[in-house]
């Protein structure tokens, strides 16, 4: 539990820093929704240990995490759909703890659509209006509204059923657009559609949160999703919060091992050995660590991991002018089209590579590696932490 | 296209002549020979007695003297059923199973409203508002289902005994409830309750969770939830439900000869007085009248709405 104090404090302070370099520093000064040390624990397993997060108003934040990591329970917890075991959920200012998911001032797309199948899309639209007992004419205006965003006013008097699964969700997210709240959640709302139409929905619901501007929580496990329509990432295990930043953050100085690992795809290359001074040895071969730029103290021979991103290691003549460089031979290709992919091993060490589209490269050919200390990443070897 | 169709190579005589399209398939096969003659010995099983009990009851007693069970009826004569309904006797009525019946769908429907009403609601609690021992609550219910109902039998004739003497103390009337209509309406709606709760329990657990919580962010509580969003997409379980009530009630016979008195037997209990009484000549035309009559109420329900119990029962079966 000490740790996760300590990291909780870390990433507070981490939020302002980043806060203050994406350059919403003046809008980081009206949360839209605060979370405080929040707990949830079904019996004696907990699935939210002491959670923190302030969301700025306007901004989007990604919850990114492998399944079974609390993402879900979180964004359920925001909703008022669960009850908390202790803590605090402050939206728009107001302390919504024990207040009624409808009360929230919230919004919530839901991965299965969830919309009402005896009902029309116009019903659907209108329940949580009519519920709020808002007067015919301004439901009647808000629909209009909605359906012109969305584009889904020829579908307003059909019934779910006779819909498509992009047009469902596109119904789903105007039930949250109608009721004019300031807080979006969105739980996993693309994953059951295809990839062509998934990447077409990420496109809109980027574009609606440009339009609209407002704050918006969406849950996801893809990773794609997540570096594209974030402001911020959280990227979560085990019901805690391990790096809260920019994708481009997240991307490039990863905190620890697991986040490292867990954004890219194919994921990045570990090496392991041992760090002296400015260089890494390890069984590939001996590195320079010039230009790194370390985020902790180490101590001489400390063992550790050294990281390299497939698309940060240059290839063959390109290879000979890196600061690093290796040996290797190639083992398997995966041409994508607009790159190629290929592992390569070195010793007993196999490295992942990404080439251009047209590389001719086959199985068995010899390779020339080489990077640049300066986009490389240090982790220590037993906390995991970033050096 | 036409660059394609130049393209291809040309196909060697070997490669035509092998099989092309959808495999064919033999009628007539052990399998099938096998398949259709039980199928045919199990409907012949369930029928026969069934025809030898139209038939009966449309020939007159002479012509059922002769013998010949399976034989159609020479003459045919509806005499036995106008008996059966309206002039049948039991003990000092003589009014037929008229009177019975009209005492059955009094019991009935109050009975299958009640009861279903009831468990809808329980089984909709358990599945989505789960509360603190709900399901310590649910395995007791289901205990219930188990329990035989000869045990109950004398505990339930001083409850109903009890509660009638209640309600006569209040209201300053002489209300009895054992042996009347609505105290065996009370004990249907009480043994239906748990194989009914779990089947709507089940039934709303396959439902999408997410549907439940859309409606909560819309703003919708317990009972909002319960008849705008649940009841509108559950008609399948209810015509499941009903069917199970209505059967299992028309059919009852232990609760009605014990809890109700003669003026107020169910048509089943009217039946086996008519049948089983001793004195005079057994008039097996209008017995058998008298059974088809009783058992038709059941066998409508089945044709009416047989298509919706099947998919209730596979919707419920399928997510447990």
């Amino acid at each position: 539990m000490g740790n996760t104090t300590v990291r909780t404090a870390a990433l507070e302070q981490q939020l302002v820093q980043d806060a203050a370099k994406a350059g919403i520093a003046a809008s980081a000064a009206t949360p839209s929704i605060e979370i405080n040390d929040l707990k949830l624990s079904f019996g004696a397993f907990e699935v939210l240990k002491d959670l923190n997060l302030t969301v700025s108003q306007g901004e989007f934040l990604v919850l990114l995490g492998s399944s079974g990591c609390g993402k879900s329970t979180l964004l359920n917890c925001i909703a008022g759909l669960l009850d908390v075991s202790d803590g605090q959920i402050h939206i728009g200012g107001r302390n919504v703890t024990w207040e009624e998911p409808s009360e929230r001032g919230i919004g919530m797309v839901f991965q299965s659509y969830a919309l009402y199948p005896q009902m029309t899309v116009e019903g659907n639209l209108s329940f949580g209006l009519k519920n709020a007992r808002v007067p015919k004419a301004k439901i009647a205006e808000k629909i209009a509204a909605a359906a012109k965003t969305l584009q889904i006013e020829p579908l307003l008097k059909r019934k779910p059923a006779a819909l498509s699964g992009g047009q469902r969700q596109r119904v789903a997210i105007g039930r949250a657009l109608v009721r004019d709240v300031d807080v979006f959640l969105f739980d996993e709302p693309l994953s059951n559609l295809d990839a062509k139409l998934r990447a077409d929905l990420r496109v809109e619901i980027k574009q609606l949160h440009q339009t609209l501007g407002n704050t918006m929580i969406y849950v996801t496990h893809d990773q794609v999703e997540a570096m594209t329509l974030a402001d911020r990432i959280a990227i979560m295990r085990g019901g805690n919060i391990l790096q809260l930043a920019s994708p481009n953050e997240i991307y490039s100085r990863p905190t620890c091992k697991y986040v490292a690992e867990f954004i890219g795809s194919p994921s990045m290359n570990f090496f392991e050995g041992t760090v002296t001074d400015n260089t890494f040895n390890s069984a590939a071969g001996s590195f320079d660590l010039q230009g790194y730029d370390f985020a902790a103290q180490t101590v001489p021979g400390q063992s550790a991991w050294l990281g390299i991103r497939p698309e940060h290691i240059a290839v063959g003549d390109a290879a000979a002018a890196e600061q690093n460089r290796m040996q290797a031979v190639v083992e398997l290709v995966e041409p994508l089209g607009s790159d190629t992919l290929a592992r390569a091993r070195a010793g007993d060490q196999s490295i992942w590579v990404r080439m251009d589209g047209q590389a001719a490269i086959a199985p068995g050919d010899e390779l020339a590696l080489g990077f640049s200390a300066s986009l490389a990443n240090l982790f220590d070897k037993t906390s995991e932490e970033r050096l | 296209m036409t660059d394609a169709t130049q393209t291809t190579p040309q196909r060697t005589a070997a490669a035509m002549s092998g099989p092309r399209g959808p495999k064919p398939r033999r009628r007539i096969t052990p399998s099938n020979i096998m398949l259709y003659s039980i199928l045919f010995v199990a409907s012949v099983y369930y029928l026969l007695p069934l025809y030898v009990m139209v038939v009966t009851s449309l020939k007159g007693m002479p012509e059922i003297r002769l013998g010949n069970v399976f034989s159609p009826p020479v003459e045919v004569t509806f005499e036995p059923w106008v008996k059966a309904w309206s002039e049948a006797c039991t003990g000092i009525n003589c009014d037929g199973l008229s009177r019975g019946f009209f005492n059955s769908v009094n019991i009935l429907i109050p009975s299958v409203v009640l009861s279903i009403a009831i468990a809808s609601v329980n089984g909709y609690a358990l599945a989505n508002w789960k509360f603190k021992g709900s399901e310590v609550f649910f395995t007791i219910l289901i205990f219930g289902a188990f329990i035989p109902y000869q045990v109950m039998i004398y505990p339930i004739v001083i409850l109903l005994r009890e509660m009638g003497q209640g309600i006569s103390a209040v209201t300053g009337t002489d209300f009895r409830l054992m042996g009347s209509l609505w105290g065996l309406v009370i004990v249907h709606s009480i043994f239906g309750m748990p194989i009914l709760t779990l089947l709507f329990r089940n039934y709303f657990t396959s439902l999408p969770d997410e549907l439940f919580k859309a409606a909560r962010v819309d703003g919708v509580g317990f009972w909002g939830i319960y008849f705008r969003i649940m009841l509108p997409m559950s008609l399948p379980i209810f015509v499941v439900a009903i069917i199970l009530q209505v059967t299992g009630i028309w059919n009852d016979f232990l609760f009605g000869v014990i809890y109700t008195k003669p003026d107020t037997y169910p048509m089943t209990v009217q039946l086996n007085n008519i049948v089983n009484s001793v004195q005079g000549v057994k008039e097996y035309n209008v017995n058998m009248a008298a059974t088809l009559l009783t058992g038709l109420v059941p066998l409508v329900i089945y044709f009416v709405s047989g298509k919706l119990f099947v998919r209730g029962i596979a919707a419920g079966a399928v997510k447990g």
